[in-house]
């Protein structure tokens, strides 16, 4: 067995909450939110980048926590899905999800729902092609898309200025 | 299999000087590791035999996009979302726009750079192409100093680079000046998203009197290496793309490349969408020399 690599420690703000993680340099940060911080609603899909269901928010911008070693994450902001729901209250796109039929099984849901409100705090009125590459990264073999980019549509609707 | 995590180490240098030092102190016992893209997947499939990385993500002097008259030049750790991104990028070469779009998703596109691209030496990148057509030349650095060196010819073989001890890809250069010229590329694959190409082509030429005055061309997927297809430009450089001309550049094609069969394509497929591809790009110059 090779030498253990020392353990270190990263402070980083996750969901608005100061936080000490603490695990090997590169261990994924997917791991060490689901089983250190108890943020499980991060899934694990494929843990090769190509699924995204371990999406989250880094600085704004959305990554694969499954490709990002513990230490890249020092002094990061995070947004996980639980970070999503302010006040008890479901953001447009959760509540689309819903009404929609957006989500089935569920498990590429956060990551689906985090690329929606990413793909929307950049670009406020996607057009239906950039709502399609904006969930590109997020695979789904329960609903065939449909509903999900329907949710998607729905939520930008109700965003509307004036709806 | 999963790699035994806490058999690697990783340190996040202050600045590129203490990278470079810590490079030159240790030959060979540090890696660089940047947005993790490639590496993070060999960790998570047991293929990644060297066990030590130095974070370069955070160094600034490897950041940022500069432009002069003569040159466009890319920190190595430009991501390919700031480069679809940047309006004199989108406007004078098209190309690398594209590219950075038909890579991954925009989860891959927020993390991968394009030194980590060229450094990883994929022979399927979708960068590299237009990198090489566009004449890219690569700012190497180390603690003996600078150089610059043309990104044609910088490999040596199947992932392997032409980079010395201790060195490091600081910057990405292209010149300007080729506004002008027809812009043409083309990544074929599984499918449109998140897809690794079967074959992908870029050529760049400058019609002129219904010539082709000047040109490149480019191929991924279909070589050890990204391929410059020298033989195939040299065929049309200065005529007219007949339909003769290019059935005779299609031959050259065809010799000058080296696909494989492999887990995403045949290399007889390869062959003939590469030829496929190089018809298309020419119809596109005859379209302009009219």
């Amino acid at each position: 067995m090779p030498e253990a690599a020392r353990k270190i420690r990263v402070q980083c703000e996750i969901n608005g909450k100061a936080t000490t993680l603490e695990s090997h340099p590169m261990s994924r940060l997917l791991d060490v939110l689901r089983e250190q911080a108890g943020l499980t609603g991060t899934k694990e899909g494929c843990g090769e980048g190509e699924c995204g269901a371990c999406s989250i928010e880094m600085d704004g911008a959305l990554v694969n926590s499954c490709l990002i070693p513990l230490l890249q994450a020092d002094g990061t902001k995070i947004r996980t899905i639980e970070g999503v729901t302010e006040f008890a209250k479901l953001s447009a796109v959760q509540q689309a999800f819903l009404t929609y039929g957006g989500a089935q099984c569920g498990i590429c849901t956060p990551g689906m729902i985090l690329a929606a409100l990413n793909l929307l705090s950049r670009n406020a009125q996607p057009t239906e092609s950039e709502i399609r590459e904006g969930l590109s990264g997020n695979l789904c073999r329960c609903t065939g898309y449909t509903r999900i980019f329907e949710s998607v549509v729905a939520a930008c609707r109700s965003l509307r200025p004036g709806s | 299999m999963r790699s035994y995590i806490p058999g690697y180490e990783m340190e996040a240098p202050r600045n590129l000087a203490e990278a470079l030092e810590r490079m030159a102190r240790e030959p060979g016992a540090w890696k660089p590791f940047a947005g993790g893209t490639d590496l993070m997947v060999l960790l998570e499939a047991g293929k990644l035999p060297h066990r030590r990385y130095l974070s370069i993500w955070k160094l600034p002097e490897l950041r940022g996009i500069a432009v002069t008259p003569q040159h466009l030049t890319l920190g190595a750790l430009t991501t390919y979302s700031e480069i679809r991104q940047h309006e004199i990028i989108a406007h004078e070469f098209p190309l690398l726009c594209r590219a950075a779009a038909e890579t991954g998703s925009v989860a891959t596109q927020n993390r991968g750079t394009i030194g980590g691209n060229i450094a990883n030496a994929s022979p399927a990148a979708d960068s590299p192409p237009a990198l090489l057509v566009y004449d890219a030349e690569l700012e190497l650095i180390s603690t003996r100093g600078a150089r610059w060196v043309p990104y044609q010819g910088f490999w040596k073989g199947y992932k392997q680079l032409d980079l010395r001890e201790g060195e490091l890809i600081r910057g990405i250069r292209v010149p300007r000046g080729k506004t002008s010229w027809t812009h043409f590329y083309r990544k074929v694959g599984t499918r449109r998203a998140q897809a690794i190409s079967k074959v992908c082509f870029a050529g760049t030429a400058q019609i002129d009197a219904g010539r082709i005055a000047d040109l490149r061309i480019a191929l991924g997927s279909v070589a050890p290496t990204v391929l410059r297809a020298l033989e195939t430009e040299k065929i049309l450089r200065g005529q007219k793309p007949t339909p003769a001309l290019v059935h005779a550049a299609e031959q050259v094609l065809a010799r000058e490349i080296a696909p494989i069969d492999d887990i995403r394509s045949t290399a007889h497929y390869r062959i003939r969408v590469a030829q496929n591809l190089l018809v298309e790009f020419c119809e596109n110059l005859a379209a302009d020399t009219k």
